[in-house]
């Protein structure tokens, strides 16, 4: 990274445990204005060749490997992939609704552990509470009720994925073709059991976010927002669907760009952008290029491309949400949270409506077919689309992979948050001040970023911010 | 449940990642020794339910692979606490002893059982052969301690004495 002779450079380093680490670099000019803002994500890059000569019924349980966070979407969309590897179009109606209660489960404890791990500190002490009261231990002092249903409803959904995948850590339950397994009788008791108990939780989670959001709408409105393209995958019949769909692409007032494009094309319709200051790559869509299509995905983006959603309860809240923008899309950063919820709830009355399915408890697990060489799987992970591209050799063997994760999707819009968070809020300071530390963070942490490529281990600093004057002096060092 | 002699040892790291693969494979060799009153659970990374898991044993032990401790090994003390995470899923052990206290009245006492790694920047499911000898050394350790349950006696961090030594030790106790 080079600082010109007329700019200042604050840094943010924030290095986390597991899911990797990034970097804030705010550049300023000579009135102290923020001139750039650029989020560094240090990518580990590798895990593709790591995946090459080894057989593709492997994949699925390999990829797992990748992270520590969500190897459940990585684990399916493996799996999708090399279903069509093996020639298989179609599972068996057991196999794909063993593997969707397994995704909404993962997609329950995902989103759950982001909103009350996360983000309720922000939500209930305020953007500038003391980092040391703002944090999850604060909210189990002061809001206990509240922190016990984040961590039951995350350990419900948890035991989903055990039962279904096999095991926490690297699950075997999709396999190409199929499962290994479906949902015993006794298995799927303990899960009806406390499944009102977790859709009442849900309920009360949701209306948190939608309260907050509402209350303090013209707060969160401009923090972080900005206008953007939308992309997820869809239903035929334009439904909400985590599981699977064809991808569509609308703008940011809600026009189609693309519409039930097959995902095994999708390098006709997205393209990755390489920067020389980042690791990370920039996904755009190709019909518009780099400069205005790139695109947000995850939560946000699904409410804004569905035309419904197919439960009843969450499509009444999706109808809520769009109605404060008048059924248009909608591109509040801070909009992520309520949106999130809406998809939390969904996920919860499909669980519920899986475990009263007696399909779960049949044995028609697996499909065969005639191999093919290449095959793209996609799934709407908890932070956003996931895609998986393989190619296999006559040896079975993997030859080519190319995965774009759901933050690499995002990495453009949250260049654009910390750009707009710092604009509005930091400009004129040149000091590191608590108030920038967690502005820019809220911003960050409302894509529920994933950097999946880090390793863990003890003796990692969390967060390091330095601040550098226009001749490239450091006159600030923070570490929180 | 009988609390009074239950320990819980959790081990947590990305088997694919070569030495941050520690922890599990720690849990794997312990669970073979069919220690009495022990809970054995890995995962990738510590997450907020654990909070619940500990709460129901009196003590708990955290392994790791830890990229900066004296070799073999080292095992300390875990005091509840907030940690200073940015944007992650994950939680440290401090964190979890700490909602387990606050959010389900845990007296469990906790311990952090570091092993020293080496390599981790690769996919790669082989433990490096020098953190091998530190995890052969450490399950030796862990067994002797949990067997008498002398998890304050074991303490590494006290006084800093050689954990070398004291997995030395521990091949006396064999």
């Amino acid at each position: 990274m080079t600082t010109t002779a007329k700019t200042k450079r604050i840094i943010i380093e924030p290095v986390t445990r597991v899911e990797g680490h990034g970097k804030v670099s705010i550049y300023l000019d000579e009135n102290n204005q923020v001139q750039q803002a650029r989020l560094h994500i240090v990518e580990f890059r590798g895990f593709e060749r790591f995946i090459q000569g080894r057989p593709y019924w492997e994949v699925p349980v390999l990829v797992q490997r990748l992270c520590g966070i969500c190897p459940v979407s990585h684990h399916l969309a493996a799996a999708k992939a090399m279903d069509l590897i093996a020639g298989v179009d179609q599972l068996t109606p057991t196999a794909e609704k063993i593997r969707r209660l397994m995704h909404y489960g993962q997609m329950f404890q995902s989103h759950a552990l982001h909103f009350f791990h996360l983000v309720s500190p922000d939500l209930l002490f305020g953007f500038d509470a003391d980092p040391a009261i703002r944090n999850v231990i604060g909210v189990a002092k002061k809001f206990p009720d509240l922190a016990v249903q984040g961590v039951m409803m995350r350990k419900y959904g948890q035991e989903i994925i055990k039962a279904t995948a096999g095991k926490k850590i690297h699950g075997t339950g999709a396999i190409p073709g199929g499962v290994n397994k479906n949902l015993s009788i006794p298995e799927r008791d303990v899960f009806l059991k406390d499944v009102e108990q977790m859709m009442n939780w849900a309920r009360g989670s949701l209306k948190i976010a939608k309260d907050y959001t509402v209350e303090h709408l013209a707060t969160l409105a401009p923090f972080g927002s900005f206008d953007s393209n939308h992309l997820s995958l869809v239903r035929a019949d334009g439904a909400m669907d985590l599981y699977h769909g064809n991808l569509r692409a609308i703008d940011a007032v809600g026009n189609r760009i693309f519409d039930q494009v097959n995902y095994q094309r999708y390098t006709d319709y997205i393209a990755e952008e390489v920067k020389p200051w980042s690791y990370m790559k920039f996904p755009f869509i190709r019909s518009i290029g780099p400069e205005n299509g790139w695109y947000r995905v995850g939560p946000l983006a699904r409410l804004n491309t569905c035309d419904f959603i197919d439960t009843p309860e969450a499509e009444a809240a999706r109808r809520e949400f769009m109605a404060v923008t008048h059924d248009k899309p909608n591109n509040l950063t801070m909009a992520y949270h309520w949106a999130r919820m809406i998809e939390l709830l969904h996920s919860m009355e499909k669980i519920q409506a899986l475990l009263h399915d007696p399909d779960l408890q049949k044995q028609d697990l697996v499909v065969k077919g005639q191999r093919r060489d290449e095959a793209v799987g996609v799934i709407e992970a908890p932070r956003g689309t996931l895609f998986h591209h393989y190619k296999v050799d006559r040896n079975d063997q993997v030859v080519m992979a190319n995965l774009i994760v759901s933050t690499t999707h995002n990495n453009t819009p949250m260049n654009r948050a910390v750009q707009k968070v710092t604009q509005d809020h930091i400009a004129g300071k040149t000091e590191i001040t608590e108030g920038l530390l967690n502005r820019v963070e809220v911003a960050i942490r409302a894509y529920d970023p994933c950097l999946s490529c880090a390793t863990h281990a003890m003796g990692r600093m969390p967060l390091d911010v330095e601040l550098f004057d226009h001749r490239g002096v450091m006159i600030d060092h923070r570490a929180r | 449940m009988n609390l009074t002699a239950t320990t819980v040892l959790i081990g947590f790291g990305n088997p694919g990642r070569c030495d941050d693969g520690l922890g599990p494979a720690l849990v794997d060799a312990v669970s073979t020794l069919g220690l009495p009153g022990l809970t054995t659970e890995s995962d990738y990374q510590l997450t907020v339910e654990d909070a619940d898991l500990v709460a129901h044993h009196e003590v708990a032990v955290f392994a790791d692979a830890d990229v900066s401790c004296r070799e073999p090994f080292r095992f300390h003390r875990i005091q509840p606490g907030p940690s200073a995470r940015f944007s992650s899923h994950a939680v440290e052990a401090p964190e979890v002893m700490a909602l387990a206290q606050q959010l389900f009245g845990a007296t469990t006492r906790a311990y952090a059982l570091g092993i020293r790694g080496y390599r981790f920047n690769a996919y790669d499911e082989r433990i490096s052969p020098e953190a091998r000898r530190n995890l052969d050394a450490a399950v030796r350790f862990i067994e002797h301690v949990i067997r008498n349950r002398s998890f304050e006696e074991a303490l590494t961090d006290t006084s800093e004495p050689s954990a070398r030594g004291l997995a030395a030790n521990n091949e006396d106790m064999k």
